[in-house]
């Protein structure tokens, strides 16, 4: 890494890279305008909640929705997807993704659930479910 | 923009019904994280932006105080659908201790990992051993049987990783999906009677 990719990242993306782990500078808070947490306060959003769209919410073309959570709305209409999920597919940062998140559960549009820690999992049954699940994949 | 206040409702219950699991995969450099992730679920990169001062990077003098230099950190991401409503996600970690920060929001509420090992530089593992030792979060240790580093017997690397009684060991080749979902059973299994025994020990 070099002052100039710190300087540069912005003009030229794509073409500093620290290694092969660490992608281009970039700055994607510009989407969120400068957040860096969701806006209810509370702790982030776990990589595997769980999100699912309000039924009977207004659809996802107000203009109060960026383009970014229009996309993120639509990943969800058909199944449940993970925080991490949402953000592999909309080929968006995770911190970024859970920053809009906030922006559409504040706006009735999705709700995300908190995943259930394994130690209070209800029985083994579930646990058996996954592993005849794993073997008959 | 939407405003920032009156977010009471910042967790809902979205669907009490669907059920996630997490599972890390990880282990020293290039020991096949990212292999063993794609042979067993359908593998997406995910991005991940993390703060230059807490990547342990440096930062250049960034000016203001408003101004957030970020770089972006990619994982490997894969999910295992069991049946609709029951997931298991997979996270492969980067292989650089740099990036250990991550781990502890990855191991938050993980059911277990899988350590990748390969035995002709098994001391790249130790510091997984070590993390996820300390954590109390289950995990096996899956020796990738690269091209002449076969054989190797489960009961050595056990001794010399020094893991406690009971910590399954597991040999694979990570680029197989069968001997991968093995490694994931193993796992499953074994996370399963840790909370249990824990749970025992709680009442007890
Ligand atoms: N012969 C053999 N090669 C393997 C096996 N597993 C992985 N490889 C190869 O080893 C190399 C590294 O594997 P990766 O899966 O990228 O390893 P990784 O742990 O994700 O690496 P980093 O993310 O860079 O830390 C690749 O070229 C793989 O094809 C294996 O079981 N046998
Ligand atoms: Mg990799």
């Amino acid at each position: 890494m070099t002052e100039e990719s710190t300087a540069d990242g912005r003009e030229r993306p794509g073409s500093e890279w620290y290694d092969n782990e660490a992608g281009p500078l970039v700055r994607p808070y510009a989407m969120t305008g400068g957040r860096t947490r969701p806006a209810p306060a509370g702790v982030p959003f776990d990589l595997i909640a769980l999100v699912t769209r309000v039924p009977g919410a207004p659809g996802a073309d107000t203009t109060v929705l960026g383009p970014e959570h229009r996309t993120l709305i639509e990943l969800c209409r058909t199944e449940t997807q993970s925080v991490a999920e949402l953000a592999a597919d909309a080929d968006l940062p995770v911190g970024v993704v859970r920053v809009l998140l906030g922006d559409l559960v504040e706006l009735g549009r999705v709700s995300v659930s908190r995943p259930v820690p394994p130690a209070q999992l209800p029985d083994e049954r579930i646990l058996r479910e996954v592993i005849d699940g794993l073997r008959a994949l | 923009m939407v405003s920032q206040h009156a977010g009471q409702a910042e967790t809902t219950d979205a669907d009490s019904s669907a059920l996630a699991l997490k599972i890390l995969v990880a282990g020293g450099f290039g020991v096949g994280k990212t292999t063993l992730v794609g042979a067993v679920s359908e593998i997406r990169p995910l991005r991940t932006e993390e703060l230059l001062s807490e990547a342990g990077l440096l930062v250049d003098d960034t000016g203001g105080v408003d101004r957030k230099v970020t770089t972006t950190v990619a994982m490997d991401f894969g999910r295992i659908t069991i049946r609709s409503g029951l997931s298991l996600y997979l996270f492969g970690t980067p292989g650089q201790d740099r990036f250990w920060f991550l781990w502890d929001e990855l191991s938050q509420g993980a059911l277990g990992a899988v350590v990748l090992a390969d035995t002709r530089r098994l001391a790249d593992c130790f510091p997984a051993v070590d993390y996820f030792e300390h954590r109390h979060i289950p995990f096996v240790v899956a020796v990738n049987c690269f091209t002449g580093a076969r054989r190797h017997e489960e009961r050595e690397v056990l001794r010399a990783l020094d893991l406690d009684a009971g910590t399954p060991v597991v040999l694979c080749d990570a680029r197989d999906r069968a001997s991968g979902k093995e490694v994931l059973i193993r796992l499953v299994e074994y996370a399963g009677r840790m909370h249990t025994a824990r749970l025992l020990d709680s009442v007890r």
